[in-house]
């Protein structure tokens, strides 16, 4: 997992390799100074030699500036490779997210696909940053130290032999047992995030019904819960300490012991020793960072284990039988199509759906909340894919199609209209990067923007906020219409969205766009009877079901459905 | 290891001190169990290296086994008790932090429950949860570590600088200034990449708001084509937070490795001078040796100081926007009129009763009852949202029990306004709103809103079953109450069709259901409560036309005998009221029922025969 991690370094790797080469010269250059500053004392002070001392002492200050350099450099270039990783990630990320579809976003869920891009990434960020040093300077140290401890006496160094295995295992055993104590605490974190998250939006909610109280009983089990769970993790976590003093005193005082024993039978100085003493603290100390290191590592895996799912999550949504062709008509069939959200849902959303549509058609679609209006038509620029059945454009079912080129040819208006920061201009280009102001201007007359955009203060140059906070329904949903018109599609879907919009200005909009664009196939989804009457054929869903299809005339003599929803209405006009 | 949490700073840190300090005072002698036994693990650690020197020069030269015995016995005793009392803080400082942190969380909760309206419009949603989340956290991290660190490094440095006094004074100098060389050095540096730290935060914050933006709006972008455009702007904001967050952990990088050389230009000097002094007999070898041994100890426990003193005040800033929320003035309620169950007796008193009788009376300090008849009065209402922006100006307006009141008119005009000044959400600056002939200020607050139900546009569902959902108007609620309920607001049949009936799950918000049905499930949420007084605020906006019809019936079912306000833009749904004020501007316009409306021929006129614009 963790290679697969690194695998995204990319032109930063490099770096991370500098960085490691840097660490690991400037432990060697550190290990040179006490082997240096033995010689003032052994040979400078025994000798009475100032100049040596001097000398030496000069070698130990180009020592520690070559370290200072080494460890600015290394710290640099660890910086660049950490958060260079990092940036490649999240873009790895992004881009994977462009690419999903509505059922894997939904799998994440928004606010942790959020995260996962930031905090997630910051985290390994972090452990890289602040775990190279001591991940690339404990084995060094360790090595180098063994090596001496052996060279000073080999027999007293096998000591390490009984402390090495006894760290390591303890070790072992505290990670593996972290570990799922770690994920069962981001669980338990999860359950308190989701709590407070959910109050905060339904703050009205639980002020109107009172449920103060309540909320904080829920809260209190939930925060009970975190709270032991970061207990038993970070005990558990903290214990490595304890366990590293004790192998470490329990080194020291068999030397001593040993060594002593050595001394008496005279198989050792006593220089000796205390140099071996020094160095098996250097040793330990290195395994205490590489502890640490794996501690972190263990918490940041999480991390990495989340990014990763993103990564690997499976587009549900491609294009492996796309062939180079575009929509030219913008004719469209359903050929028995049955659809669901999910595999393994029961019931189908939409059942065995048959319709032709011909091109410069204009279709209209009623039917009652949750009759699947908005997913019939969702089915055809395929932001979401058929489950059965055929759904042909131009005659050709619509995987054949580029996604890109097949999304391009249809426009849709959805119900939940989104704009986004920045400009009413930029909002339209995204209808057509390339538009000129006349056909901004055009598309917006076309969609009836045009009379309020002029009343705006600052016209095509008004910020919209994000969402769109800063025009009213029905001027946004007017705008969305222009972006849409803008693209010049083969298609152009109307899903409920002149609902803010009174029926003089819809009735102009549907005027204009018969007039200006008599070519594109329209379809409107609308639940005003008036906004669909003059279409050329009518469909009239219910339960995911097609329960009659003609003009407003004819179903109005046979449909019982569409009646209903006539005299629900006629009694003027509503709005 | 160091969790580069950003180095932000405290605005008053003696008193976000002070009350970090109430918290941990709760645990007060845990918490000089844990500072005792952090003494006396480092007074281990630091007295062992003291230890050898004797130990060698007393029992190992002169080969006597006993001593070496006895005295290594006691080195083992006094390490135990070191390792013992790391353990022991170790787990205790866990256990206090937990407890202190989890009592924090607790009570930023159950304050947020008591903050006015008008504090959850001024704040995001995003810069809320981070308290919950960033702050609490910095918090956490500080306690389970920086404490103990603090206090042992701080204990080793006294004990090195004692030591080396002890050893040469004239040293001991040297050592001195250049730990106060480092010491700045450290300053300096946490200065310079708190700069960038502070960029890298903003940077951060940017890519957040773009991702969600963008998550948010993923079928637009889809249905646009405009994934490259996106990438685009992705990847500038991208590269700018790569070079803020590069740069910032540089400089942070530097400080271990500048301070290891700092130490090791530090031990080369004193080498010198000691040498110096040793060939001229000022000192012995052994004095020498032991010197040099501590100038190499003392770098360490400062440079880890100076990081945790970061950690601390990073976590000191968190806790004082933790605390400053915790002191952000809640809703204010004097109100002492309470509301009762209560039954009429034969000749037609009224009287409290200790059980659910469907009827209720208002309860006075004094003890008078006043029947819950669901009368709301406006008498020149005065009200904005902010200060010197006016949205009713003098509104008065009266519903009499039974009634069905509706507003009209464009967003903005006040509609929803007038509803959340009932409800008590926002104070109003003038005029008075009168309960029954009882002023809302003087009803508190609880029981106000107990007697009003309220569906609103934004329909907000909690993550737990259907069932639960439903019956979160009234807890006490029986499951067939529940069902009736969705009958009532013709949820029943699509809950029925989904895959565990009233037992599905509803997952964040509601996501796996279209905004109609989470409409009805509001509804019905509203009908289980029963209340005499009924909100709709667009309740039915998402609903279409003929499902509406269908609902009509439950709706009236719902409504019966009671004061109900409506809000909607379809003026279908408002026809059949007593009343229907149209609303410009927060002023009544027009006031009437629909056919009267209608004969006036006014605005009403227009908006019903689609010839005015609602926005």
């Amino acid at each position: 997992m963790i290679r697969r991690i690194f695998s995204y370094s990319g032109q930063y790797r490099k770096y991370l390799i500098f960085a490691a080469l840097c660490i690991t010269a400037e432990s060697i250059f550190e290990l040179l100074i006490p082997l240096i500053m033995a010689d003032i004392v052994d040979i400078g002070v025994a000798n009475g030699d100032r100049v040596y001392i001097f000398q030496q002492g000069g070698w130990m200050l180009v020592c520690a500036a070559a370290a200072l350099l080494l460890g600015i450099g290394s710290a640099r270039f660890a910086a660049i490779g950490g958060q260079g990783l990092g940036a490649n990630l999240r873009e790895a990320e992004y881009a994977k997210f462009q690419k999903f579809s509505f059922a894997n976003t939904d799998h994440f869920q928004l606010s942790s696909l959020v995260t996962r891009m930031t905090s997630d990434i910051t985290n390994i960020q972090n452990s890289i940053s602040g775990g190279m040093r001591p991940a690339c300077r404990g084995p060094v140290m360790l090595v180098a130290a063994t090596a001496v401890a052996f060279s000073i006496n080999a027999r007293l160094a096998v000591v390490f032999l009984v402390a090495l295995p006894v760290l390591g295992v303890t070790l072992w055993m505290i990670i593996t047992k972290v570990r799922p104590l770690y994920a069962k605490l981001q669980g338990a974190i999860d359950l308190v995030n989701r709590i407070v998250q959910e109050n905060l939006t339904a703050i009205r909610v639980v002020k109107a019904y009172v449920r103060g109280e309540y909320e904080i009983s829920k809260f209190g089990e939930v925060n009970t819960n975190l709270q032991t769970q970061s207990e038993r993790a970070f005990k558990l976590a903290t214990t490595n300490m304890a366990a590293m003093q004790f192998v470490m005193y329990a080194t020291i005082i068999s030397i001593l012991w040993f060594g002593g024993e050595m001394i008496r039978v005279g198989t050792m100085q006593v220089g000796e020793l205390t140099g071996f003493l020094s160095y098996v603290l250097q040793i330990l100390n290195s395994l205490m960072m590489i502890s640490n290191i794996f501690l972190m590592l263990t918490r940041s895996l999480a991390s990495c284990k989340r990014i990763l799912e993103i990564m690997d999550e499976e587009i549900d949504i491609r294009e492996d039988e796309a062939e180079d062709i575009r929509v030219t008509r913008g004719e469209i069939d359903f050929c028995h199509v049955s659809f669901k959200y999910r595999g393994d849902a029961e019931e189908n959303v939409l059942t065995d759906i048959s319709l032709h549509i011909g091109a410069g058609q204009t279709v209209g679609i009623v039917g009652q909340t949750g009759s699947a209006k908005s997913t019939l038509v969702q089915l055809i620029p395929r932001l979401y894919d058929i489950t059965e059945g055929e759904l042909l454009i131009d005659g050709v079912p619509v995987k054949k199609y580029p996604l890109d080129h097949l999304r391009d040819a249809i426009a849709m208006v959805l119900q939940k209209n989104t704009l986004f920061s920045g400009t009413l201009r930029e909002n339209l280009l995204w209808g057509d990067k390339n538009a000129t102001p006349e056909e901004i201007e055009e598309a917006c007359r076309i969609a009836g923007a045009d009379e309020f955009i002029g009343r705006l203060e600052k016209g095509y140059d008004t910020e919209m906020g994000q969402g769109g906070v800063n025009v009213s329904g029905g001027q946004k949903q007017r705008i969305c219409i222009a972006r849409a018109v803008l693209k010049k599609p083969k298609v152009l879907i109307l899903d409920d969205s002149t609902s803010a919009v009174d029926t003089a200005t819809e009735a102009r909009i549907r005027e204009m766009l018969a007039e200006k664009l008599p070519d594109m196939t329209k379809i409107i989804i609308a639940q005003r009877i008036s906004s669909v009457s003059h279409a050329d054929q009518i469909i009239v869903l219910d339960d995911g079901r097609i329960k009659g299809i003609g003009t407003h005339e004819e179903l109005l003599e046979h449909n019982e459905i569409y009646q209903e929803i006539y005299d629900s209405q006629k009694e003027g006009a509503d709005l | 290891m160091a969790r580069y949490t950003g180095y932000k700073r405290p605005k008053n840190t003696r008193k976000a001190l002070a009350e970090l300090f109430k918290y941990m005072g709760y645990h007060k002698w845990l918490l000089l169990v844990v500072a005792v036994l952090v003494c006396i693990s480092t007074g281990a650690s630091v007295a062992g290296t003291y230890l050898l020197k004797p130990v060698i020069n007393n029992y190992i030269l002169p080969g006597d086994v006993h001593g070496l015995i006895l005295a290594l016995a006691g080195m083992g005793l006094m390490y135990l008790c070191g390792a013992l009392s790391t353990l022991g803080y170790n787990r205790l400082m866990v256990k206090t932090s937990q407890k202190v942190v989890g009592d924090i969380r607790r009570d930023l909760f159950v304050h947020v429950q008591t903050l006015p309206l008008k504090y959850f419009d001024a704040n995001t949603h995003g810069e809320l949860m981070s308290r919950f989340t960033n702050d609490v956290d910095t918090v956490q991290e500080a306690l389970n570590n920086s404490f103990t660190m603090v206090i042992q490094s701080s204990l080793t440095l006294a004990g090195t600088v004692v030591m080396l006094l002890v050893l040469s004074v004239r040293m001991a100098l040297i050592v001195i200034v250049f730990l106060i060389l480092m010491f700045l050095f450290i300053k300096w540096n946490g200065k310079r990449s708190r700069q960038y730290y502070d960029l890298q935060q903003a940077e951060l914050a940017g890519i957040n708001g773009f991702v969600e933006e963008m998550a948010a709006g993923q079928k637009v972008e889809k249905i646009f084509n405009h994934e490259e455009e996106d990438m685009k702007i992705f990847r500038e904001k991208n590269e700018k937070l790569r070079r803020a967050s590069t740069s910032a952990l540089a400089y942070s990088g530097m400080m271990v490795p500048s301070i290891v050389s700092l130490s090791y230009a530090n031990y080369a000097v004193s080498a010198c001078v000691g040498g110096m002094y040793a060939i001229a007999g000022l000192m012995d070898l052994g004095s020498l040796a032991a010197y040099l041994v501590y100038v190499r100890q003392s770098a360490m426990p400062l440079n880890q100081f100076t990081q945790q003193v970061n950690f601390i005040l990073s976590a000191l800033a968190g806790a004082e926007r933790i605390f400053e929320m915790m002191h952000e003035e809640p809703e204010i309620d004097e109100g002492t009129v309470t509301l009762v169950p209560a039954r009429l007796d034969q000749a037609g008193h009224l009287e409290e009763s200790r059980e659910y009788t469907g009827t209720f009376a208002w309860k006075s300090v004094e003890g008078a009852l006043t029947l819950l008849r669901g009368d709301v009065r406006f008498e020149n209402v005065v009200f904005g949202y902010v200060p010197g922006k006016t949205v009713l100006s003098g509104i008065s307006l009266y519903a009499k029990p039974g009634q069905k009141i509706a507003f009209v008119g464009s967003t903005g005009a006040g509609k929803t306004t007038i509803t959340n000044l009932i409800n008590r959400f926002y104070e109003i600056q003038g005029g008075r709103i009168l309960y029954d002939g009882i002023d809302i200020r003087e009803i508190r607050k609880a029981d106000l809103r107990r007697s009003l139900a309220m569906v609103i546009q934004d329909t907000h569902l909690f993550t737990g079953t259907i069932m639960d959902n439903i019956r979160y108007g009234r807890l006490d609620a029986t499951d067939e109450e529940v069902v009736e309920a969705a009958k009532l607001a013709n949820a029943d049949s699509f809950i029925r069709r989904l895959p565990n009936g009233y037992q599905t799950m509803l997952y964040s918000d509601g996501s796996n259901l279209s905004q109609g049905q989470r409409q009805l499930l509001a509804i019905a949420r509203a009908a289980v409560a029963h209340p005499p007084v009924l909100i709709l605020d667009e309740a039915t906006s998402s609903i279409d036309t003929r499902t509406e019809r269908l609902i009509e019936k439950g709706m009236d079912a719902i409504m019966e005998g009671r004061t109900v306000f409506v809000i909607a833009h379809r003026l279908s749904t408002v026809r059949n009221s007593q009343a229907i004020m149209v609303l410009e501007h927060g002023q009544i316009l027009e006031r009437g029922s629909h056919e009267g409306l209608l004969a006036q021929k006014g605005r009403y006129y227009q908006l019903y025969t689609g010839m005015y614009e609602l926005d």
